[in-house]
């Protein structure tokens, strides 16, 4: 077993001023985005540029480009491959997104991307410092979990982002989320740098912590996807029934309802398997650790709740008359039971799972 | 959406239809009649059956599987902490009773939960058991013929060419093989069917939960799990004797208990020498010369995390203290006791506490005057005016221990069983010795101190400090069984979930000016985009083989867009 290596105070400190740089800035970026959404929703060019994309949406055959053989002087006819959508969707099209066609707008929202990036750049130097202040990973603690989450979270975005994925959508309330996040990390949870107790040595702490984070992070994304799903659907039923509501100027410039819900549906689907990876691998840690593999610890037992709990939502995708809002409560319900495992369970259930620290 | 028909779904046509085995819903968006009940016995037995391996059923099964699975989580459990439970019944004497007859102390074994978990896998079997005959079928045919209208597939492509129809069937179906399709030849058309391990896998994955309950209901019933503590150059032999406890499963045979013992040789532990968190393990290791069935000795150090794994069985270490090595003469001045004794720790600086019994002793005058000790060990010790001599640091720093001693009678002869750990002074006949003013000595000792008891009772020397170690012995039979369900499980998954089953048609028919109208329809069953971006490259494929008709009259072409992202948006 490994000897205890020191704590470098100096690397631990500039983690702390690190991830406070990194609040401060996705807190601009917060506001940035608040920006965009205003003009956004100030904007006349938001409608005008709403009819634009809709009429370019609306020749929906879209068509597979097949590449021309040779380059014969005939003008020869290319196939191209027509698509029709087999789900019940209403046929409504995509927002705008949160610029609403306004160049301010536009421009605020290029800002909050950037000023995300730039903390997303700080947050990652905070969490490197901290682990190698310790010289460990750096996710043992609820702190250390919770400041990585956060990061995993952003990251994906930015990926799907640089992807060329449409999520832009998605800033501002993922900024907002990041920001409670580690505003509930550097307070309430806050813990000092430190080595581990024996029982948290091991190479399963790196594997199962490392997938658990992953899997918090996207089903993060999931579940605000599905949770701007339910206003968005809310709104695409009104807009059919001709009724206004209070966020409709906000709510029409998101994607269409079945974007949203495709877009959870495919994070959550992906990352599931993961998720079965990481109790798996927790269970296999279990048994070196603790003698068996299965105890119905609080913590296991909230993670098999919330196993279930997706498995449930996938299954809701597969039968008829379960999908669309109803499946979308069970992702809500699903994230839900990840969270009270995180918080609730690890705060306030004593169990064999209570981390270091707090 | 450009095309006139409105879309019914996907299995509207017969073709598209057992894309996967998925039980059919009554009610779904397929329009079946729904199929009522007949009467009779058989018919509501049926009706009953189908319910319950019904897709909706199963989820509400799952959904009460994880209601049901809460309240173990919030109540403290028989099975993890009985020493709640007795509290918790202490303290809540309305609740209490009401939650016994409930079985919430032990909800993973009550009643209500099994019923969920038991209907959820009946209805598991009912679904897997069709699902799994129906896939055999599947793959023992071939891939359906042509619907008559191709164009009403979710991804269709179609155009004119000089070529022969048999030639461009000839070469779609040699394309769709090169890309490993199943392809079945049907008049004027090639069907071709793909990612069949979409189907496996889920039946795989579902089949798999099956080998998870049986691995936990065998580790349930013939699990043993027993704790031994062992001194320092003491050993350990499996045998139920042997333990100081053992609990175990309803099928658990004593007699079948693997013969493995082992001995302590050493212990080490290390500990944070400063900083906010000082005195915090790092890191525990027992030394061990341990022997399996074979009778063959070998070294191991065992670690935390790291049990020793021996004849099934498997060996964790978790916790341990110091003993104190102590030699008791008696009156008469014979040793009455001589050995190791442990002390259990009180807190993380290991304050411990201890007894030492010696019911051998001999009085001065000859008669028998049991000896008992009481002691309180510190490690690295302070003595402070409140609160008393406690420990600052887990090791050995400044070790001291604080005895006190009795005489007279231990107790043990009632036949009542003693906790070696503690004495009864309660008991009138065990006296206190006391100094010369009536008041009880308490004496300090570090190693290789001799205190001598007053009135010639005897004396005890404190040799030496030793660390015993806690080993958790576990037979678990049915691990395996578990890790590889467990594999299956997400091998099947990621199959499942990533995997798509789709089915292409080719069609090539000589229409009345002698060309031939090619069509190419594809069909997936998931959510994704890849089936018009695979059927893209399948139509570049064959169209390479069978160009575009050099003077064919122009179409009109009302979407002029390009592109791959659109059918990202578009195909569901
Ligand atoms: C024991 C509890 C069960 C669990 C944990 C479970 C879990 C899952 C999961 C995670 C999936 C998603 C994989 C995929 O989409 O292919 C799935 C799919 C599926 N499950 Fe289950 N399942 C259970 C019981 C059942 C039962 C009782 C039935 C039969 C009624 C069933 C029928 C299906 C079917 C047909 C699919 C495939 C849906 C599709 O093709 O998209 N499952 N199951």
């Amino acid at each position: 077993m490994t000897i205890a290596a020191g704590v470098n105070e100096s690397l631990a400190s500039i983690s702390n001023y690190l991830v406070y740089s990194a609040i401060t800035v996705y807190t601009l970026a917060f506001l940035a985005h608040i920006a965009e959404w205003t003009f956004g929703s100030r904007s006349r060019v938001a409608r005008t540029a709403r009819a634009v994309t809709e009429s370019a949406a609306a020749p929906a055959a879209p068509a597979v480009r097949v590449a021309r053989r040779g380059g014969g002087t005939t003008v020869l006819e290319r196939p191209q491959v027509v698509t029709r959508d087999g789900s019940e969707d209403r046929g409504a099209i995509d927002g705008p997104g949160a610029a609403g066609g306004s160049e301010q707008g536009d421009l605020y929202g290029r800002i909050a991307i950037s000023l995300t990036v730039l903390a997303w750049l700080l947050h990652f130097g905070g969490v490197v410092a901290r682990a190698l202040s310790v010289q460990r990973a750096p996710w043992g603690n609820m702190y250390e979990f919770s400041t990585t989450l956060g990061l995993v979270a952003v990251g994906l975005y930015l990926l799907l982002l640089a992807l060329g994925k449409n999520v832009r959508w998605v800033g501002l309330f993922l900024t907002t989320t990041v920001l409670l996040d580690l505003g509930l990390a550097v307070t309430v949870l806050y813990a000092d740098s430190d080595q581990l107790v024996p029982a948290l040595h091991s190479y399963w702490l790196w594997i199962h912590v490392s997938c658990a984070i992953i899997c918090g992070a996207a089903f993060h994304l999931g579940a605000l996807a599905t949770f701007l799903y339910l206003f968005r659907d809310g709104y695409e039923v009104r807009q059919a029934q001709g009724r206004v509501g209070r966020l409709d100027s906000m709510l029409e410039r998101l994607p269409a309802a079945a974007t949203l819900d495709k877009f959870a549906y495919r994070i959550n689907a992906a990352i599931f398997p993961l998720w079965t990876f990481t109790i798996i691998a927790g269970s296999i840690w279990a048994e070196s650790a603790w003698g068996r593999y299965w105890g119905w610890d609080p913590t296991e037992t909230w993670s098999f709740i919330t196993w279930v709990a997706y498995a449930c939502y996938l299954h809701a995708r597969a039968t008829a008359g379960w999908k669309g809002r109803k499946a979308a409560y069970l992702c809500l319900i699903a994230f839900g039971c990840f969270l009270f495992n995180y918080y609730c369970v690890n705060i306030f259930i004593v169990g064999k799972h209570s981390y270091a620290g707090l | 959406m450009s095309t006139t028909e409105t879309s019914t779904g996907t299995g509207a046509d017969g073709a598209a239809e057992a894309l996967s085995t998925a039980p059919r819903e009554d009610g779904g968006s397929t329009g079946d009649a729904p199929n009522l009940p007949k009467l009779g016995v058989t018919g509501w037995l049926r009706w009953f059956w189908r319910q319950l391996t019904s897709m909706r059923v199963a989820l509400l099964l799952l959904f009460l599987l994880s209601l049901a699975a809460i309240p173990g989580s919030l109540v403290p459990q028989e099975g993890s902490d009985p020493v709640k439970v007795s509290e918790f019944l202490k303290n809540h004497t309305s609740l209490g009773p009401i939650y016994t007859k409930l079985g919430l102390f032990h909800v993973y074994s009550s009643v209500w939960f099994s019923a969920v978990y038991i209907l959820l896998f009946i209805s598991l079997a009912g679904c897997i058991i069709p699902r799994s005959w129906q896939f055999v079928g599947q793959l023992r045919s071939q891939p359906p013929h042509a619907p008559r209208k191709l164009d009403r597939m979710p991804a269709y492509a179609t155009w004119r060419t000089d070529a022969a129809p048999e030639e461009v069937l000839a070469s779609a179906r040699e394309t769709l093989r090169a890309r490993r399709y199943r392809t079945a030849p049907g008049g004027d058309s090639v069907a071709a069917e793909k990612g069949y391990l979409r189907e496996a896998g889920n039946l795989i994955f579902h089949i798999a939960l099956f080998g998870l309950l049986i691995a936990f209901a065998v580790g349930t019933l013939y699990k043993s799990d027993g704790n031994k503590l062992v001194v320092t150059g003491g050993g350990f032999t499996n045998n139920q004797t042997q333990y100081d406890d053992l609990r175990h499963g309803a099928f658990f045979e004593p007699d079948n208990m693997a013969p493995f013992g082992f001995t302590l040789n050493a212990f080490h532990a290390t500990y944070e020498e400063s900083g906010p968190q000082k005195g915090t393990p790092r890191s525990y290791a027992a030394d061990v010369t341990y022997f399996g069935p074979d009778g063959k000795s070998h070294q191991r150090t065992i670690h935390v995390n790291d049990p020793l794994n021996v004849a099934g069985n498997k060996v964790y270490l978790t916790s341990h203290g110091y003993s104190m090595v102590v030699t008791v003469r008696d009156g008469q001045g014979n040793v009455a006791y001589s050995g190791p004794v442990p002390f259990l720790p009180l807190d993380g600086n290991v304050t411990s506490q201890g007894v030492v019994k010696v019911p051998d002793a001999v009085g001065k005058d000859g008669k028998r005057d049991q000896l008992g000790f009481a002691g309180l060990f510190t490690p690295t010790t302070v003595i402070d005016p409140v609160n008393g001599p406690h420990s600052v640091f887990p090791a050995l720093e400044r070790p001291a221990l604080f005895i006190t001693g009795y005489h007279g009678d231990l107790g043990m002869d009632s036949g009542l069983a003693q906790n070696v750990y503690t004495l009864d002074t309660t008991n009138k006949n065990l006296k206190q010795f006391t100094d010369d003013k009536g008041n009880p000595v308490r004496k300090l000792m570090v190693p290789g101190d001799t205190w001598t008891l007053p009135n010639g009772a005897g004396s005890i020397t404190f040799n030496r400090i030793d660390q015993w170690a806690n080993f958790e012995v576990v037979h678990q039979p049915g691990n395996s069984l578990a890790l590889g369900s467990a594999v299956c499980m997400l091998l099947g998954l990621a199959g499942s979930l990533f995997i798509q089953r789709r089915r292409v048609w080719v069609r090539a028919r000589r229409t009345d000016d002698g060309r031939t109208l090619v069509e190419l329809a594809g069909l997936g069953r998931s959510e994704s985009p890849k089936v018009a971006e695979e059927l893209a490259v399948l139509v570049s494929a064959v169209h390479a083989k069978a160009p575009t008709a050099a003077e064919e009259p122009q179409e009109s072409q009302p979407d002029s867009l390009s592109d791959g992202d659109h059918s990202d948006k578009e195909q569901s």
